[in-house]
C-alpha cells in the first residue's frame, strides 16, 4: 500500500472494544439483533443467518438490510421488470440493463448512455438537498459507465399549486436541481412540473442525465484480477445519509416526515466536478479495470456489487476510509451514503498513475482494499474482520417476491363516472384563457429560468420545445432528442394504458423535432408493493410498457423503481415516467414547435375522437377525475413518428408540436407563443386563423386529447408533397387554418390576441411562487418565501 | 502582424464554460490556447478569458481563491502591461477579487439563479473587447448567474460612468439588481473588461440567441492586429 491512510491501518484503538466481529457473533449466536427496526421481516432474517451459517455481525446485519431493501434489491418489482428482459435488444444496444446505465451506440464512433432516478422521499424531507443530491447521484452512474455527462433533464411532480405545503417544498427543489446541475455544468434542456394533490405529501423528483462516450471506452463495475487495489475517490465518508434507502426510500411516509431529516444527504457539487474531470482522465488512460458509484448504500452497495460482478473475492480495510467524523463505527462507514465518491479497481502497476491523476484534480483517492482469491468479502477493522460473507448473497440473491395483486375495487366507479358537461361554444374562448393559465399547462418559465440550459453550448432546442435537443458533434451535426412523459392520472384509471400512454407521448415529442426515437428508459413512481391494488397497477404499467417497447420496436436500456409514494394510507396516482432518446443525423434540421412565419398551411395530423377522461379539461374545470384515458394506437403512432422524421429530414416541415395535455388548443397556443423571428430575445409570436372541420363540437376538438396527433406547419410550397406522403402512409391530414396576424383566432368560436394569451400563460407561476428575476410586485406575499438557500448560489 | 492571434482561456477547478469560450475564439477566428490555474505561464498568448463557472466551488466568495493561483499573478502583472483580459460571469467576479476592476458582485437581487436571453446596451466601445461594436448598440447575449448583483461606492460608480467605464448595460429588465443596470465593465486603459453575460454564448445561431457575442472576441483580434 502506498497511500497515508494504510498507516491508520493498526491495531484496535481503546474503547472500541465494542466492535462486533465475526468472531464474536460466531461466539454468541444468542444476541437479540434488531432487524425489524432495519426493515428486514423475520423470514429474511432466518435466511441471512442460513447464508452465514451464524447470527450476522452489527456490520452484516447493516449490509443486508440495505441491500435486501425495495430500493436496493428490487424484491418486489423483480418478477415483474422481467418482461423488460425479454424484450429485444436491437442493434444499437452495447449494454443493457443490470449495469448502471444502459449504453446505446450512436454512430460516428459514439455511444451515449442515459438514465432517470428518482429521489422523492429525501425531496420531501429536504427539497433543496434531496433534489441536489438526485441529480449528483443520477450523473455519477453516467459518469461510472465511462461517458462525460453533457445534460440533465427533471420530471417533477408536486401537490396542488396552491397547497401552502407545495409553496415550501416547489422552490427547494428548483433551486437544488439548479444548484447542483448549474455547479456541474451541466445545461437543463427539458423535464416536466405537474400538480396533483395525491403528490401532497409524497413529490417526485426523478432527475435524468445522459452522457456521450467513445464506444471503445465503456466501463463496467466488475472487480476481477487477484492483486488489484480498491481505490476509494472522491469525498470523505460521513454520518450523512446513513439509512437513507431503507429508511427513506422503502417505507411508507408517515405523519413526521421531516423528522427523518438526518437520512437525507448533503451534496457538494464541486466535488463532484471535480470526480467527473479525474474520473474521465482516468478512463482515457486506461487506469481504471472496473468502477462503480457510491449512491444509495454506499461502500456496502458498491463493495459487493463490484465483488459480485467480478465474482471475486474481496478484502476491504474499512479504517483506511477517510473519514469526516473519527467515532464513526464500522456499520456506519458502510452504511454512509455520502455522495460524491467512487470506487475503481486498479491495477497495482497504475496505482501511482491513478493517485497523481486524482491529486492533479484535488480528488481524495485512497487505496482501502483489494481483489483477493475466493468467493467472500471481508471487511476489517483495525485488523478484525467485521464482515465475511459471499458478496453474491448480498447482491443478487436477495429475496424475491410475488406480491399479491389486486384490481382497485374503485376502478369500475371510477372508469364509469361520466364526463362532466361540455360547455357551449361561446364560452370557449373564457376556457381557454383558464386552460393557459391553469397550473398543468402554464407557462414553466419561473422554473427553467432558474436552470442553466445552455453551458457546453451545444443546446439547440430546450423548454418550451417538445423535447431537449443537443448536438454531439460540431463537425457533422450529430445530436439527440430527449423527452420524458408521464401522465399519472390516465395510469390511475388504466395503467396499461397509461404506460403506454407516456411511452407514446415521449416518443410524439422525440420525433416532432425531427429525431429517429431509439431507445427508451423508466422510472416507475407506485405507492406501497405491500398494497395488492397497488402491486395490481405495477404490474399492469409493466406489461403496458413491455408491450408498447415491443409494438414500436424500441429497446428498454434500464430503468428505475421507487415504491412507498404513499402518506399515510395514500397513495399517489401511480406514476410511469417514460423517457425516450431520439438521434438526429444534422441538427440543424431539427424541427421547432413555434410557428415560423405568416402564411403557412396548419395541418392536423392523426385522428381526433371525444376523449376527455382524465384529460386536464377535465381536471383543471370539474377537478373530474374519471372515465377512460384515450385509446392507445401504437401502429398508428409508429406512422405518425415515421412522418414528422421525414417530414424533418426533406425539409418540408416549419414547425412540427406533439398534442397532448390541453388537446389541440393548448398545442396551437404553445406554437404561436413560440413562433416567429426573435426580438429583444423573445420569440414575437406568430398568429393563426383556424378553420375547425365539420364533425364533432368545438369543444371536443379543441380539448380532447386523443393519442397520436401532431400539429405541423408547412410552407404552402410544400403542403402538395408533405399531404401526398401522410395520403400514402395512412395518416390522416386536415388542413384546419393558416399562420396569420397577431392573435388565435377560431373561426365562430374564439379570438383572443397573443398578447392576452401570453400574459395569462406567464403570470400564474409567479403569482404563486414570487416574482420572476427583474419583476416586481409579488402577487402574493404569503407564498413568496424565498428558496432554501443552497450552498453554491453563486 | 502574426496571422491568427492566440487567445488563452484558464481553466480553474470548476470552471464550466471553458470549452465555450475556446468555441468562441475558434469560430471569431482566433486560435484558442488551454491555460491551467495551477501553471503560472501564459505560454506567449495575446490575449486571456477567465471563463464562466464556479471556480474552486465558489467557496468563501465567488472568485476569491481563484484569484490566487498561480495563473492569476501572472494575468494580474501582464493585464497591468496592457495584455487584453475578458472576464465572464464568474471570470469577472475573479477580476474584481484581483482589483483589476473595482466593485464587486453579490447574490442576485431575488436570489434565484437566472439564465436568460437579455438585451444589453453597449455603452463603451473604448476597449480592446468591444471596439468592433457600435456605441450604444443594442445586442442580446444570454445572462446566467446566481451572483451577478453588482455593487460599488457611490463615488466609484459615479467615477465609472464619468470615465465611460461601464461597458454595457441591462435593457428592460434587470436580471439581478445590479447598481445602474450594470452588466460590465472596464479598466481605465481598456484591456480589461468585466461582463457578467455570456458572449461566449451568442456566436452561432444552432445554439444561441444569434450571434451578437462574436463581437467581443472579434474585436479583440481586431485590436491584437492593429498593434
Amino acid at each position: 500500500m502506498t497511500t497515508p491512510a494504510a498507516d491508520s491501518a493498526g491495531p484496535l484503538p481503546e474503547g472500541r472494544s465494542s466492535v462486533d466481529t465475526v468472531d464474536r457473533a460466531a461466539a454468541t449466536p444468542e444476541v437479540a439483533q434488531p432487524y425489524a427496526e432495519l426493515g428486514l421481516e423475520d423470514g429474511e432474517y432466518a435466511a441471512i443467518r442460513a447464508v452465514l451459517g451464524r447470527r450476522p455481525t452489527q456490520s452484516e446485519l447493516a449490509m443486508y438490510s440495505i441491500m435486501w431493501s425495495e430500493h436496493c434489491s428490487y424484491k418486489s418489482s423483480k418478477v415483474h421488470l422481467r418482461r423488460f428482459g425479454e424484450l429485444p435488444k436491437g442493434e444499437r444496444m452495447l449494454v443493457g440493463m443490470g449495469e448502471n446505465a444502459g449504453v446505446v451506440d450512436v454512430g460516428e464512433g459514439l455511444a451515449v448512455t442515459f438514465k432517470v432516478e428518482s429521489h422523492n422521499h429525501p425531496s420531501y424531507v429536504e427539497p433543496y438537498q434531496g433534489a441536489a443530491t438526485g441529480v449528483g447521484g443520477i450523473v455519477r452512474d453516467i459518469l461510472t459507465m465511462g461517458a462525460r455527462p453533457v445534460l440533465v433533464m427533471d420530471s417533477l411532480r408536486f401537490g396542488d399549486a396552491q397547497h401552502p405545503d407545495t409553496a415550501r417544498v416547489l422552490p427547494g427543489v428548483v433551486a437544488g436541481v439548479g444548484g447542483y446541475g448549474n455547479c456541474l455544468g451541466l445545461p437543463n434542456v427539458g423535464g416536466e412540473v405537474v400538480f396533483d394533490p395525491t403528490y401532497a405529501g409524497n413529490p417526485l423528483v426523478n432527475a435524468l442525465c445522459l452522457g456521450v462516450l467513445p464506444k471503445d471506452r465503456i466501463q463496467l463495475s466488475a472487480a476481477r484480477g487477484v492483486g488489484n487495489v480498491v481505490v476509494l475517490l472522491g469525498a470523505k465518508t460521513g454520518r450523512d445519509g446513513i439509512g437513507g434507502v431503507s429508511v427513506l426510500a422503502s417505507a411508507t411516509f408517515d405523519e413526521d416526515g421531516p423528522a427523518r431529516r438526518p437520512s437525507v444527504q448533503v451534496g457538494d457539487p464541486f466535488t463532484e466536478k471535480l470526480l467527473i474531470e479525474a474520473c474521465l482522465e482516468l478512463y482515457d488512460a486506461q487506469l481504471v479495470e472496473g468502477i462503480q458509484d457510491l449512491g444509495g448504500a454506499g461502500l456496502t452497495c458498491a463493495l459487493t456489487e463490484t465483488a459480485a460482478a467480478g465474482r471475486s473475492g474481496m478484502r476491504a480495510h474499512l479504517d483506511r476510509v477517510p473519514l469526516r467524523e473519527a467515532s464513526m463505527e464500522p456499520h456506519e462507514v458502510l452504511a454512509s451514503e455520502s455522495q460524491e465518491r467512487m470506487l475503481a479497481i486498479v491495477a497495482p502497476a497504475n496505482l501511482p498513475a491513478v493517485l497523481a491523476t486524482a491529486e492533479k484534480w484535488g480528488v481524495l483517492a485512497t487505496a482501502i482494499g483489494e481483489v483477493v482469491e475466493g468467493d467472500r468479502l471481508e471487511v476489517l477493522w483495525h485488523g478484525q474482520a467485521v464482515v465475511d460473507v459471499p458478496p453474491g448473497s448480498l447482491a443478487d440473491d436477495g429475496p424475491v417476491y410475488d406480491r399479491p395483486q389486486e384490481r382497485p375495487a374503485d376502478l369500475d366507479t371510477l372508469q364509469a363516472a361520466p364526463t362532466p358537461p361540455h360547455p357551449p361554444g361561446e364560452v370557449l374562448s373564457d376556457l381557454l384563457l383558464r386552460m393557459v393559465a391553469s397550473p398543468n399547462l402554464c407557462s414553466r418559465r419561473w422554473v427553467v429560468e432558474q436552470y442553466d440550459r445552455i453551458v457546453l453550448g451545444d443546446t439547440v432546442l430546450a423548454w418550451p420545445q417538445d423535447a431537449g435537443v443537443v448536438r454531439l458533434s460540431e463537425q457533422t451535426g450529430l445530436g439527440i432528442a430527449l423527452a420524458t412523459d408521464g401522465n399519472g392520472r390516465y395510469a390511475r384509471l388504466d395503467p396499461y394504458a397509461g404506460a403506454q400512454l407516456a411511452l407514446a407521448e415521449a416518443c410524439r415529442n422525440v420525433a416532432a423535432t425531427g429525431a429517429v426515437p431509439i431507445a427508451v428508459t423508466n422510472c416507475l413512481n407506485f405507492g406501497s408493493p405491500e398494497d395488492p391494488e397497488v402491486m395490481w397497477q405495477f404490474a399492469e404499467a409493466t406489461r403496458g410498457l413491455a408491450d408498447a417497447c415491443r409494438a414500436l420496436a424500441l429497446p428498454l436500456t434500464g430503468g428505475n423503481v421507487s415504491f412507498y409514494n404513499s402518506t399515510a394510507e395514500v397513495a399517489i396516482n401511480p406514476t410511469p415516467v417514460v423517457g425516450v432518446l431520439g438521434l438526429l443525423d444534422d441538427v440543424a434540421r431539427r424541427t421547432p414547435i413555434g410557428f415560423a412565419v405568416e402564411g403557412e398551411s396548419v395541418l392536423l395530423l392523426g385522428r381526433t375522437g371525444e376523449e376527455l377522461g382524465g384529460s386536464e379539461w377535465a381536471w383543471a374545470e370539474h377537478r373530474h377525475l374519471g372515465g377512460c384515458p384515450p385509446v392507445v394506437d401504437l401502429a398508428a403512432e409508429k406512422v405518425l413518428a415515421e412522418v414528422l422524421v421525414a417530414g424533418s429530414r426533406d425539409g418540408m416541415l416549419s414547425s412540427a408540436h406533439d398534442l397532448s395535455d390541453g388537446g389541440l388548443a393548448q398545442a396551437l397556443v404553445e406554437s404561436c407563443l413560440a413562433g416567429g423571428p426573435r426580438q429583444d430575445g423573445q420569440p414575437a409570436g406568430v398568429g393563426a386563423r383556424i378553420v375547425l372541420p365539420r364533425g364533432l363540437s368545438p369543444f371536443v376538438q379543441l380539448f380532447s386529447e386523443s393519442a397520436g396527433r401532431a400539429l405541423v406547419t408547412v410552407p404552402r410550397s410544400e403542403e402538395l408533397r408533405f399531404t401526398e406522403m401522410c395520403d400514402a402512409r395512412g395518416l390522416p391530414c386536415t388542413r384546419i387554418g393558416v399562420t396569420d396576424g397577431t392573435g388565435l383566432e377560431v373561426q365562430d368560436v374564439l379570438s383572443l390576441a397573443l398578447e392576452d394569451l401570453r400574459e395569462a400563460s406567464e403570470a400564474t407561476l409567479p403569482a404563486l411562487f414570487g416574482p420572476l428575476a427583474g419583476d416586481t410586485a409579488p402577487a402574493n406575499p404569503v407564498l413568496t418565501a424565498p428558496a432554501t438557500g443552497g450552498l453554491h448560489p453563486g | 502582424m502574426r496571422v491568427t492571434a492566440r487567445i488563452g482561456v484558464v481553466s480553474f477547478p470548476g470552471s464550466l464554460d471553458d470549452r465555450d469560450a475556446q468555441r468562441a475564439v475558434r469560430l471569431a477566428g482566433g486560435r484558442p490556447v488551454a491555460l491551467w490555474h495551477a501553471d503560472a505561464d501564459l505560454h506567449g498568448v495575446d490575449a486571456v478569458v477567465l471563463p464562466g463557472g464556479f471556480s474552486y466551488g465558489d467557496y468563501l466568495r465567488a472568485g476569491a481563491l481563484a484569484r490566487f493561483s498561480p495563473v492569476m499573478g501572472t494575468v494580474i502583472e501582464q493585464a497591468g502591461r496592457g495584455l487584453p483580459v475578458l472576464g465572464i460571469c464568474n471570470g469577472f467576479q475573479v477580476l474584481c477579487e484581483a482589483g483589476l476592476l473595482p466593485g464587486a458582485l453579490t447574490r442576485n437581487a431575488h436570489l434565484h439563479f437566472v439564465n436568460r436571453d437579455q438585451r444589453l446596451r453597449v455603452e463603451s466601445t473604448a476597449s480592446a473587447w468591444t471596439a468592433g461594436f457600435a456605441e450604444g448598440q443594442a445586442v442580446v447575449v444570454p445572462v446566467k448567474n446566481g451572483e451577478g448583483n453588482y455593487v460599488a461606492a457611490t463615488a466609484v460608480l459615479d467615477e465609472l460612468e464619468g470615465e465611460g467605464r461601464v461597458v454595457a448595460r441591462y435593457l428592460g429588465s434587470n436580471p439581478n439588481g445590479s447598481a445602474r443596470d450594470i452588466a460590465g465593465i472596464r479598466n481605465a486603459a481598456g484591456n480589461v473588461v468585466g461582463i457578467m453575460p455570456h458572449p461566449e454564448h451568442a456566436v452561432e445561431e444552432l445554439t444561441g440567441p444569434g450571434t451578437d457575442g462574436l463581437v467581443f472576441f472579434t474585436s479583440v483580434l481586431s485590436t491584437l492586429v492593429a498593434a
